[in-house]
């Protein structure tokens, strides 16, 4: 089974505990500005919103990839870098409509999100279970059954 | 080793930045953040300098375990000596400034002198410039944030800075960070405003390492349990500390209108429930909990005011949501002054946040202001032609906005509670310690809670001991001294670490020093911990003994001595302080006097 991160924005405080599990895990220390997922925060902090890759079927940055530095990990699904083929020409930077292929200036090469390798540490660190990592194929189980619960319209029901 | 090894220490009156090597035998003795800041302070401030001059220095300090994934690791200090009380400042804050300093690249940042104008600092790894600020005087704190952002293109940038309030030096003036964080008590905004300057803005991509990675992650996974499964931990998520207010009404410890009651009768249009109930055109004040750096409690508060609020109905731009009540905003907007009206006290906490000034000061100095106007020592001629008596809405809404801008009546509010009692001719209305404010707890309702505001260091405080359990199972001052100081030096262990004191809702001493001895290198033990704390509780005093401060500042104000409480569970009682103090001195090994003794100072290596 295939997993995808699933974020619930009405659920996350900012505290970017994922930002640091992440850079910790790609970096060996805790660096939010090396992070692959950020939050960002609206309104005084009325609405904060964690946001990373959300790894495309069909991958702009993959796609764009002169030297294929970028490839799919088979078993979980992410578009990986591989480091030791990324020049650094960053045209997948500008390919990803979402903003989610970062450059490293310390490295010289970009950074996205790879699931890390099917545990992601974002998901682990999280706190309120903003970030979950669950089945592909059901992103929406919660929300559905959240509006589920809404359709008992039986008149007078729990009256 | 989760330092970062070096200090950035910024001359402002020649213009210069320079780096130096974080003094590690200090780390060591004094662990971080609070501790290290009282040794940085000691060693480089003359305790007898004008706090407002440019011989006083202002100390940004980290703590070992910032920036790294321990729970709460945003907390960071403010140190200078305290134009409010002419003793030690010592004040700390959440938000996300703290752990980005550190991520800069510094433990730990000295400002000295004073700026010829307005100056703003920005921090962006080794690139520190020091700059002018002449676009952002006059602002609040709100507009410098995003006009430093947008002048550097990087909205990243954390930034601590201060309103009009710490311009105009407002004497309880706070260093606002992130909107709606503060370093809130001891005037540290007013220092911060005497040296021209504005802000601080920080960035940085220098990662917090630690010692023993494996060791650490495996204790920061067991610690995190623990607290997401602690009952303390889950009331702070889900009410933050507003809940308090309830507990101490029932309890009969709720300063109300200045102290000369205990319970509040408005209680149900102040209290949590307030927040989260509709009011009578629907509006709803509490919108959501928010967390600070790496926090996994969340007990900040998100709130918005009816938009059809007098207070807001023709400022459109206060219609937005900001930090919303907790239990101090509470208390000092609502019983304090007799205030029930949660919008305006909703107001006021968004002028406390976006001009910069402490709402425990700010509303103990109202409150006392209302009881001069009460006793017809102050008119309306004195007080703009505002009803100033206590439960005046409207003046807790015009004042805590013209404290802030320096304004009318504003500016006298602006002296604090001690000096505008003096200045009335009823020095004796002042209600707190060494000329700060008392925070929302009742020194005769809970006795080691005054033992502990009359010995704190830097004036009146309610988290520099933690005494709740002892003063609920004895309405007495028996047995207080010791809980007192021992968690005096508890809280003095755990404000160094870089973490937050409300994480002990579910850890014990245990947990932090497991995390901080994870994360540094050399053996941490509990005992080497506590101790560091009972140093540095030392050291602030010697800082304030050597500004000429004396026992005779260890008191509580005459309406705690002398006037029994009027109801609730220490109905009849005054605080037993003349019993407690001396058996206090002894259990610090002080003098009769309050002096540390030769011994005392020698075991703890002073």
């Amino acid at each position: 089974m295939q997993k995808s991160l699933l974020i619930d924005p009405d659920k996350c405080t900012s505290c970017l505990q994922c930002e640091m599990a992440c850079s910790f895990e790609h970096e060996g220390s805790f660096n939010p500005a090396r992070s692959r997922i950020k939050i960002f925060e609206f309104e005084h902090g009325k609405r904060s919103v964690p946001y990373t890759c959300t790894q495309c079927a069909e991958a702009w940055c993959l796609h764009a990839c002169p030297v294929e530095a970028l490839v799919r990990n088979p078993d979980t699904g992410a578009v990986e870098v591989r480091d030791e083929v990324c020049v650094g020409c960053k045209v997948c930077t500008i390919a990803c409509p979402f903003g989610t292929v970062n450059y490293n200036p310390d490295t010289g090469k970009v950074v996205k999100c790879d699931l890390c390798g099917g545990d992601p540490e974002c998901a682990k660190a999280c706190p309120t279970d903003a970030i979950v990592y669950v089945d592909s194929a059901w992103t929406g189980f919660d929300r559905m059954k959240q509006w589920a619960r809404q359709t008992d319209t039986r008149p007078m029901a729990g009256a | 080793m989760s330092w970062q090894g070096q200090i950035l220490r910024v001359n402002l009156t020649q213009g210069v930045a320079k780096t130096e090597p974080l003094n590690m035998e200090w780390a060591n003795a004094y662990i971080g953040e609070r501790g290290l800041g009282t040794k940085y302070l000691y060693e480089n401030v003359d305790p007898k300098c004008d706090p407002m001059g440019p011989d006083n220095v202002l100390i940004f300090a980290t703590g070992p375990l910032n920036g790294t994934m321990a729970s709460t690791s945003g907390r960071y200090a403010v140190l200078c000596k305290s134009p409010l009380t002419g003793a030690i400042g010592d004040s700390n804050s959440g938000g996300k400034f703290g752990a980005y300093l550190k991520y800069a690249g510094y433990d730990l940042l000295l400002i000295e002198g004073r700026a010829e104008k307005p100056v703003y600092l920005h921090i962006d790894d080794d690139n520190v410039e020091i700059l002018p600020a002449d676009d952002i005087w006059g602002a609040g704190v709100w507009r410098t944030e995003e006009w430093i952002k947008a002048r550097h293109q990087n909205p990243q940038l954390k930034i601590a800075s201060i309103g009009e309030a710490g311009e105009n030096g407002v004497l309880f003036a706070c260093v606002v960070n992130d909107l709606h964080r503060a370093a809130g008590r001891c005037g540290v905004g007013a220092v911060m405003g005497s040296k021209n300057l504005k802000a601080v803005a920080a960035y940085g991509t220098r990662g917090v390492t630690v010692d023993d990675p494996g060791t650490f992650m495996r204790v920061v996974r067991e610690t995190h349990a623990k607290l997401a499964e602690s009952g303390g931990r889950r009331e702070l998520t889900e009410g933050g500390t507003h809940p308090m207010i309830d507990m101490m009404q029932e309890w009969g410890g709720l300063p109300t209108r200045n102290f000369r009651e205990v319970q509040f009768e408005g209680i149900d249009k102040v209290n949590p429930a307030a927040t989260t109930a509709p009011n009578e055109r629907g509006h709803v004040n509490l919108i959501t909990n928010k967390a600070c750096f790496g926090c996994t409690i969340a007990c900040g508060r998100i709130a918005h005011i009816d938009p059809e609020h007098f207070t807001i109905v023709n400022r459109p731009e206060y219609r937005h949501a900001s930090g919303g009540l907790e239990y101090e905003t509470a208390y000092g907007f609502g019983p304090v002054v007799g205030v029930d009206d949660v919008d305006a006290m909703t107001f006021a906490n968004y002028m406390m946040n976006e001009h910069g000034m402490d709402p425990i000061s700010f509303g103990v100095t109202l409150a006392a202001a209302m009881e001069l106007y009460e006793m017809g020592v102050l008119t309306k001629e004195d007080t703009d032609g505002v009803d100033c008596g206590f439960g005046s809405a409207e003046a807790l809404a015009v004042f805590s906005e013209k404290t802030g801008k320096g304004e009318g009546f504003g500016k006298v509010l602006g002296l604090g509670s001690r000096r505008l009692c003096e200045k009335y001719g009823h020095p004796e209305l002042f209600m707190g310690v060494k000329g700060q404010e008392f925070a929302g707890y009742d020194s005769r309702a809970l006795q080691g809670m005054g033992l502990g505001y009359a010995t704190s260091n830097r004036g009146a405080c309610h988290l520099k001991h933690d005494v709740f359990g002892p003063d609920m199972e004895d309405v007495s001052g028996n047995g207080k001294a010791v809980p007192v100081k021992e968690s005096q030096d508890m809280v003095s262990m755990i404000d160094s670490t870089g973490l937050c004191l409300f994480t002990t809702s579910g850890w014990g001493p245990e947990d932090f020093v497991a995390q901080l001895d994870a994360a540094l290198p050399g053996e941490w033990t509990l005992e080497r911990c506590i101790e560091s704390g009972e140093r540095t509780w030392t050291l602030e005093r010697m800082f304030n003994l050597a500004a000429g401060l004396t026992a005779a500042d260890d008191t509580l104000p005459d309406r705690m001595l002398k006037e029994p409480t009027p109801s609730g569970n220490a109905e009849g009682k005054v605080s037993e302080l003349d019993r407690m103090l001396p058996e206090y001195y002894t259990v610090r090994g002080w003098t009769g006097d309050g002096r540390p003794t030769n011994e005392t100072l020698s075991r703890l290596g002073l």
